[in-house]
């Protein structure tokens, strides 16, 4: 099979085609419409039917996939009303009383406040600083960038696993981090930074530097071109990166069960699994509620997120 | 392993630096540092997993001593309690992660099983050498021998038991009518149990027999199912130093595991599912089994009209109870007709603390007569105390029959490091019985296994 | 790790990504912003990584007379890992959990719905993308919750559905269970990591293609693929590294029935927690750090190649 004629064409074309900087939710590509109309006129009987075929199947498999989606989530909206939940999202007796029980429950609603805590913080520092060293290592080559990276990647996997527990506790310990929020939070951004620079690198490599030339030959500080140019450009990138470190905080329950001791700091993560009877049986209801309410915030935050800056990498992951 | 800490972290400057920074911003956590303040531990929450223990520790132990040691010592003491609500083996891990570096809190509740392996890593010690006066407790005196057992090591106190139990068989009266049986039922031997197994199966949907099996119930299986029959079978899982492997009893117990679940007298999915025993309490409750091998838990905080779980408002009408027969007659273990087995936590002082005697004090006083009916508040539940059992008790006929029938053939598990895996073992041969193999190729296979968890052949008899 | 050399051959010209210092950092200053991360990195994942590497040599226990008195035993943990039937069965288990839930799963479910949504706009796409994200987000605990009520052997909402009851999903099929899950939960960073990636395919060319009589098929392999290959190693490398040490399906099968579910990362959790052999377990780690190595090695290596044979 021969290749496409402008199969040629296609490493440089990455660079004329700069990446998306819009802010918005990407809108259609712009399409020749007139083109387009004039090829359906010329092959109309043919192609209408292979179309309507095209059509069908598209609107099939949009069906499955929204069913697919959204069928588990079926329990989590009916559950928590239900006076007597039980695993089957059936009808339920209608109540509100759940709520008011986890309302009194001293820890649990401070919980999801500390969860904002350890979440936020984490995420904004996996941010920041991901952002300065990816913008950094995608700009000047330090020796042994690539590898470096990789090593890191794949070092994340034991730290994140179970068998490390004691080096971090220990760890912890000797810096006087145990029974402290900010030790949550340093533990678990070291764990998240080498996947977080990963990506962002992969987004500033995309990002054109022209700006960043002409802001220098002004006499920008290199500070303020990656606060005032690049920033703004990947600025979805970033809100991903934060979604993403937010997300894997907020079910994190290992390490902030491990490093804390007070009860008035633990996180929902934590407080969840505290709504057990003496002999391990799951308390349906109260954690059914839970759920929901522990969902809330992280929904919100996407919400917020892709209605602000487009919840998408736009134009990148980029190499 | 503290060896390990500091020359680890000697090795790197660049931890150390962060330490530097950081020291300002910890808020140290760590126990015992002023003179006078204790810090209590237990896996117990308010609002979630044994509320109840942890509300007593917070509202009426904690106020409780600190007036007690102000008005007769004058002295001023502060206690916290550092509360959780987790499985119990995270809480045992957390608690090992603090004891191994050196800190953790004065007292902590352990299961059991947990005090031989934390005494052999050197996480706690006999209590004679932590606290000059351990032996002088007035309430030694009020604790069997037999239950004694459950906070000591090699025959040394490490701490107090703070509580026991039993396991009987239930079984719904309303299905043994059904299935032309008498109400009232104790069967002399394994061959009764099944023949009235047997006899539920002839009714619809009706699972004869709930006997826990599987890696999926955890220690559920090997408490309330292969040790209390092994114990019927004639035989301890750790005696005299060693391990039994492939013996006669250990088969028969796997063969009682065939026999039911094989002849379709057992439910085999249900012992696979991450659920499995809440569900095991949901069809119990809900008449859908006809016996069932558990604790007193079950009757007090399961199938209680008002309190369980699976609550059963007829419980007391429907719900009957029998002591777990040995396969035969005077075939049971100290040649005893029934056999059972319990379990149950202590409390135990932290070696590290800086105040052993003041944390001793606590420790007697949560084991106090007056404190333990505090924590039960009219609720009727088997202490370790027979000065105590003979109030709280006195009103249910259940637990009094636990107290008086169980606990006096009753055994405990060994508290080995090793008796974690030993039982994983043993959980995954009754899988395989259940699945379909043969009780004697289970239980050789489970030999062979066996002599790699124990260190080796020496360590095991027959 | 020649492999990483393989970079910036495989995608965009190596003149623009490489070293165009466009702001004018400087290497010094340019230190000076990786600093901040390196620091944490170093104390938080290095250290703590090389210790259990450590604690991998010796036979250091939780409990038990080993805890007291740690030694060090060299490779006999490794030696015990590869010979113990429980690492083989999970580390097969993990292949199947990797390939079936992320390369193929995750990845070309994600690829169909970016490719099928490349092109619209509005409520439809909103909706579709909102709730392929809404898996990912959510906190692992209680999406575990969710698919137990769904896949629940009673009351469960797809037997109820598929008119099958009493079909304990989870028993039955316990891995087939836990792939389809690991493909819900994570299929969103691959639909939004390709939807990107199409986003920098010109219509134009794919217009051409078409008029030329490709089908979808050809204009997929001739015209799409070689634009987003540097995407698709990226994606596959990072899905299949996080599904490989994901520890979620634990929640939903504890590893059963019968270990069929034993996954790695679940294999050192009850080794680590369940049983306390942590030397052991480190040992494991180390096993599998190597194994997800490998598997980031042949990802380069074949995407190189596919750029070597088609240049």
């Amino acid at each position: 099979m021969t290749p496409p004629p402008d199969h040629a064409a296609v490493p440089s074309a990455s660079d004329a085609a700069p990446v998306a900087v819009a802010t918005a939710p990407a809108g259609p590509p712009p399409s020749d419409t007139e083109h387009r109309r004039r090829e359906a006129q010329r092959a109309a009987g043919r192609e209408g039917a292979r179309r309507t075929v095209a059509q069908i199947g598209f609107y099939t498999f949009v069906s499955l996939v929204l069913a697919f989606f959204s069928l588990p989530l079926l329990w989590l909206a009916v559950a928590p009303f239900d006076a007597n939940p039980g695993l089957s999202a059936s009808l339920p007796e209608f109540t509100l009383q759940n709520f008011q029980v986890l309302w009194d429950n001293p820890y649990a609603m401070r919980s999801l406040g500390n969860s904002v805590i350890l979440a936020g913080g984490t995420g904004l520092l996996v941010v920041t600083f991901a952002a300065l060293a990816a913008y950094a290592l995608s700009r000047v080559r330090l020796p042994g960038r690539d590898m470096l990276l990789y090593v890191l990647l794949l070092l994340s996997s034991i730290v994140t696993g179970t068998a490390a527990m004691v080096p971090l506790f220990n760890l912890a310990t000797e810096l006087r981090l145990i029974d402290s929020q900010l030790g949550v939070i340093l533990v678990l951004s070291g764990g998240l930074l080498p996947s977080a620079i990963f990506i962002l690198k992969d987004f500033m490599d995309g990002t054109p530097r022209s700006y960043e030339e002409s802001a220098r030959v002004f006499g920008a500080s290199p500070f303020q071109i990656m606060r005032d140019i690049v920033v703004p450009v990947v600025r979805p990138g970033l809100a991903t990166i934060g979604v993403w470190s937010v997300a894997q905080v907020w079910g994190n329950f290992l390490i902030p069960f491990l490093l804390l001791r007070s009860p008035d700091q633990y996180p929902a993560a934590v407080v969840m699994y505290t709504f057990y009877t003496e002999g391990g049986q799951a308390n349906l209801a109260l954690i059914s509620t839970f759920s929901l309410l522990y969902s809330v915030p992280v929904i919100l935050m996407f919400l917020f997120v892709s209605s602000r800056y487009g919840f998408r990498f736009h134009g990148g992951i980029k190499r | 392993m503290t060896v390990f800490t500091r020359r680890a972290v000697a090795m790197t400057g660049a931890a150390a630096a962060v330490s530097l920074t950081l020291t300002a911003c910890g808020s140290g956590g760590g126990s015992g540092s002023d003179t006078d303040s204790l810090v209590i531990s237990a896996n117990a929450i308010a609002g979630g997993k044994n509320e109840q223990e942890a509300k007593w520790i917070e509202e009426w132990v904690i106020p409780n001593f600190v007036d007690q040691k102000k008005e007769q010592d004058d002295v001023d003491v502060s206690v916290s309690f550092d509360a959780s609500g987790v499985d119990d083996e995270q809480y045992k891990t957390k608690l090992a992660l603090d004891l191994q570096g050196g800190s953790g809190p004065d007292i902590m509740t352990l299961d059991g099983i947990w005090i031989g392996e934390f005494a052999q890593a050197g996480y706690i010690k006999p209590l004679t050498e932590v606290v000059t006066q351990a032996d002088f407790w007035e309430g030694w005196d009020q604790i069997p021998e037999a239950v004694q057992k459950l906070g000591s090591f090699e025959n040394e106190r490490y701490g107090i038991p703070a509580g026991t139990d039993g396991r009987v068989l239930y079984y719904n009266k309303d299905l043994f009518e059904q299935a032309g049986l008498d109400r009232e039922w104790q069967p002399a031997g394994w061959d009764e149990l099944v023949e009235a197994a047997e006899a539920l199966g002839g009714i619809d949907g009706v699972t004869p027999v709930q006997l826990n099996a599987g890696t999926a119930m955890g220690e559920a299986t090997t408490m309330q199912g292969f040790l209390p029959l092994l114990a019927g079978a004639g035989e301890h899982i750790w005696d005299k130093g060693k391990w039994r492997g492939e013996s006669d009893a250990v088969t028969e117990t796997l063969g009682l595991y065939e026999k039911i679940f094989a002849d379709g007298l057992g439910d085999p999915l249900l012992q696979q599912e991450a659920q499995g025993r809440d569900k095991s309490f949901e069809q119990f409750a809900d008449g859908r089994i006809g016996i069932l091998l558990e604790g007193d838990y079950f009757w007090r905080s399961v199938v209680h009209p008002e309190l369980g779980i699976a609550p059963m408002e007829d419980r007391d009408e429907v719900v009957g109870y029998a002591k777990i027969p040995a396969i035969e007659p005077g075939k049971g273990i100290h040649g005893q007709d029934f056999a059972s087995m319990s379990g149950g936590s202590a409390r135990v002082v932290n070696p590290e603390t800086d105040n052993p005697e003041l944390a001793f004090e606590l420790l007697t006083f949560m084991n106090s007569d007056e404190a333990l009916k505090a924590l039960l508040e009219g609720e009727a539940r088997i202490t370790a105390r027979t000065d105590t059992n003979a109030d709280v008790l006195k009103d249910d006929p259940m637990l009094t029959f636990v107290a008086d029938e169980v606990l006096p053939i009753t055994a405990y598990r060994p508290g080995l490091a090793e008796y974690t895996r030993v039982s994983t073992l043993l959980q995954e041969a009754t899988a395989s019985v259940v699945s379909g193999s043969s009780a004697e190729d289970v239980a050789a296979s489970y030999r062979e296994k066996l002599e790699g968890v124990v260190g080796g052949a020496g360590n095991i008899s027959n | 790790m020649n492999g990483s050399k393989g970079r910036p051959l495989a995608g965009a010209p190596a003149g623009r990504t490489g070293g165009s210092d466009a702001a004018g950092l400087g290497r010094r200053r340019a230190a000076g912003f990786v600093a901040p991360a390196m620091l944490l990195i170093v104390a938080f994942l290095l250290f703590p990584a090389l210790w259990t590497v450590y604690l991998g040599l010796t036979d250091y226990q939780l409990t038990g007379f080993a805890a007291a008195n740690p030694q060090v035993v060299g490779l006999e943990n490794y030696d015990r890992a590869l010979g113990d039937d429980r690492f083989s069965n999970s580390l097969v288990l993990t292949l199947q959990f990797v390939l079936g839930s992320a390369v193929l799963g995750q990845a070309v479910l994600g690829f169909a719905i970016a490719w099928l949504m490349r092109n619209r706009v509005g409520a439809l796409r909103r909706t579709v993308e909102a709730l392929v994200l809404l898996a990912w987000i959510l906190p692992s605990s209680v999406i575990t919750f969710l698919w137990i009520a769904l896949l629940d052997r009673d009351g469960g909402t797809l037997n109820a559905l598929l008119n099958t009851p009493g079909t304990a999903w989870l028993l039955e099929y316990p891995m087939a269970s836990i792939i389809v899950f690991n493909i819900w939960k994570g299929a969103a960073f691959s639909m939004m990591l390709y939807a990107a990636a199409l986003g920098n395919v010109p219509p134009s060319h794919l217009e051409t293609a078409r008029l030329a009589g490709a089908g979808t098929f050809q204009q997929l392999r001739d015209v799409v693929f070689p634009r987003i290959k540097g995407h698709v190693l990226t994606n596959l490398l990072l899905i299949s590294l996080w599904t490989f040490n994901d520890f979620t399906p634990f929640l939903l099968t504890a590893g059963g029935p019968e270990n069929r579910t034993e996954i790695m990362p679940v294999f050192i959790y009850r080794i680590a927690l369940e049983s306390g052999e942590l030397g052991f377990g480190a040992a494991i780690s180390v096993l599998m750090l190597l194994i997800n190595l490998v598997i980031a090695l042949v990802y380069m290596r074949l995407l190189r190649q596919r750029k070597d044979a088609s240049a």
